[in-house]
């Protein structure tokens, strides 16, 4: 991160008892992990996660012994594997709408009300502040992937008797996506308001998903611009291709050639999409610092 | 031994808030241990000073010093309490709780800790309440945790902005005894009040501000202070009052009373021999000194429309 304005002028040898920057870290992080819990969010996050598992199963339940009754016993496992992807599909989409809503509020909530005036009046640097903030978001955000996705692989691996090729991968991916937007909503934070930041950072993710699609739809139909378009979106957001990455992994080498639905994969994102994934998440982080600690609190 | 730094210093502070002008030219210096009340009308630019001092607010040009660092630095702040105008808190941590995150982030050895935290809910009067969420306490019961959060880590320097605005009687006179046990251990204070009555007991030195512009800096010792004389005379003349003005200042015939400043009670008796010497007869004379809300009053009454722009 960032350092703190410089403050190397020597005291006389009066000695400071500041806490370390790494200190810093986490006892901000732990006091907004405490807050996901006190507020009920992160409870209201596994509620209704553990809800969605549950639904999984049943619905899963009931199909795959329609599959099995009547499926070509060649095709059942394809079958299998699309309903798991679909249940993935739309746990990817709770846990990108989770990590967003978990951090929107966090750095401009305070901001807004002024709690954060006693926090950097603190001798902790404003980095420290907000990566501690970016840190409790994104373990409270894990849990709850880990949760959701977890519930729907043990419960297609338990009901469905299958798990999807390179699962954990995908799930990595899964979890990389939601941090690219979890740290947009911390970098928007920083200058917005909750609502404002909430509408950008939706509006982003939005430009992204369209993105992907024109990405997908552009090279089948062998469209050059509509591919370059979305290409561009996917870098300066680079969250729909990460799914489509993961989605790609995690289909069987058969399904690959279906080309149907969520998981259509005639332009597969290059795996360098993880590189610059990263990247840009490190970026964001640099970027949030510096705009909190340019801004009058 | 080098000698300890100033408390504060500021030389030329300046904030602009687009084309807003909060906070001219602010230069001051606050000696160690000494109460400082900060005055001013709403808007004059008390609370956005305070924050450029604490590093909140980032001066648009000036400089200046916190014990000693460079405002903003994060060492001159370890040493720093500060209850803000809003005193907004984590209301979802319960009050105890609040203490020890902001003791931690003070960088206080865990040892110790609890106990300082106590003895600080304790000065505030919040012992029975600290196991209650901050959500469920009253505005006062906030503010005066926000003073027990100023109070932590043994700062040498406590920036109060309106620490009683939320408080009855008994409250503001726990922070006037806060204040004064603070002045005892050599800590200084920032105070930004309009309670004048309690500045005028608890302050050393007062800064009147307006318009973002300090207009008069005094101290409060009461030999310090001038007397306003009022007198009622057998005869006003023109010469009367115009030779009354060797003696004082702001002469001025009012009615039947003739008002004027001097700046000490020795001048009293000068000005009864002089008028006996005269032949001018005296029937009253009485002085006094005016209270700081007449200072107030007549700094701020000055071109008040400054004060709105
Ligand atoms: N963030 C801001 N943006 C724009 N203008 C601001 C901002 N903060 C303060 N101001 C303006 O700066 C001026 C000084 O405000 P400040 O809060 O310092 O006044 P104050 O002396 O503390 O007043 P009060 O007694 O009401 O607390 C006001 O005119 C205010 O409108
Ligand atoms: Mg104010």
């Amino acid at each position: 991160m960032t350092p703190m304005r410089s403050s190397a002028e020597p005291t006389g040898g009066i000695p400071t008892q500041a806490p370390g920057r790494l200190r810093a870290v986490t006892i901000v992080a732990h006091l907004t992990f405490i807050e996901a819990r006190r507020r009920r969010i992160l409870a209201a996050a596994l509620l209704f996660g553990a809800a969605f598992v549950v639904l999984f199963g049943i619905g899963l339940h009931f199909m795959a012994r329609d599959i099995r009754a009547n499926a070509p016993p060649a095709q059942q496992a394809m079958f299998l594997n699309l309903v798991t992807l679909t249940a993935l599909y739309a746990a990817n989409f709770l846990i990108v709408m989770t990590s967003v809503l978990v951090t929107i509020d966090t750095l401009a909530g305070e901001i807004g009300s002024g709690v954060i005036e006693t926090l950097c009046t603190k001798p902790v640097s404003r980095a420290a502040v907000g990566l501690g903030k970016w840190l409790g978001c994104w373990l409270t955000f894990v849990l709850y992937a880990l949760v959701l996705c977890g519930g729907v692989l043990a419960v297609a691996r338990l009901v469905g008797g299958s798990t999807p090729p390179n699962a954990g991968r995908g799930i990595l991916l899964i979890l990389l996506e939601g941090t690219v937007l979890l740290t947009l909503a911390l970098v928007g934070g920083t200058r917005l308001s909750s609502l404002a930041n909430g509408v950008t950072v939706f509006g982003l993710y939005g430009l992204a998903f369209v993105g992907g699609w024109m990405e997908q739809i552009g090279t089948m139909v062998g469209n050059a611009s509509a591919r370059y378009i979305g290409i561009t979106a996917s870098l300066l957001v680079p969250s729909e291709s990460l799914w489509q990455l993961a989605a790609y992994q995690m289909q069987p080498p058969i399904a690959r050639d279906v080309q149907i639905g969520p998981f259509l994969t005639a332009s597969v994102p290059s795996p360098a999409m993880v590189g610059w994934a990263i990247g840009y998440v490190l970026v964001a982080l640099v970027v949030a610092s510096h705009l909190f600690r340019t801004r009058d609190l | 031994m080098v000698e300890a730094p100033p408390a504060l210093e500021a030389r030329s502070l300046s904030k602009q808030f687009g084309a807003k002008v909060a906070v001219r030219e602010l230069s001051l210096t606050l000696p160690r241990g000494e109460v400082f009340g900060f005055l001013g009308p709403n808007g004059a630019g008390k609370t956005t000073s305070m924050k450029m001092l604490l590093g909140l607010v980032r001066p648009t040009s000036g400089e200046g010093r916190l014990l000693g660092e460079p405002l903003g630095a994060a060492r001159g702040r370890a040493r720093v309490g500060y209850l803000p105008e809003h005193f907004a808190f984590h209301e979802w941590l319960e009050g105890r709780e609040l203490l020890r995150f902001h003791a931690r982030l003070l960088g206080m050895p865990t040892r110790g800790l609890d106990a300082g935290v106590e003895e600080r809910l304790r000065r505030v009067n919040l012992a029975d309440a600290a196991t209650r969420r901050v959500r469920e306490y009253s505005k006062g019961m906030k503010q005066r945790l926000g003073l027990a959060q100023a109070l932590l880590g043994e700062p040498e320097l406590v920036f109060l902005d309106e620490p009683t605005s939320g408080l009855d009687p008994l409250g503001r006179r726990l922070v006037r005894d806060v204040i004064r046990e603070l002045r005892q251990r050599g800590t200084s204070v920032f105070l930004n009040s309009h309670l004048l009555s309690e500045v005028e007991v608890t302050c050393d030195r007062v800064a009147f501000v307006k318009g973002g512009r300090v207009v008069r800096d005094m101290r409060l010792g009461a030999e310090e202070r001038d007397l306003e004389v009022e007198m009622r005379l057998e005869r006003t003349t023109a010469t009367l009052v115009a030779d009354l003005a060797r003696f004082g200042h702001d002469v001025r015939v009012e009615g039947d009373r003739v008002r004027m400043g001097v700046s000490g009670e020795e001048t009293l008796p000068e000005i009864t021999r002089w008028l006996a010497s005269q032949g001018v007869g005296l029937y009253h004379l009485g002085a006094r000194r005016p209270s700081l809300e007449e200072i107030f009053l007549e700094v701020v009454a000055d071109d008040a429309d400054a004060v709105l722009g």
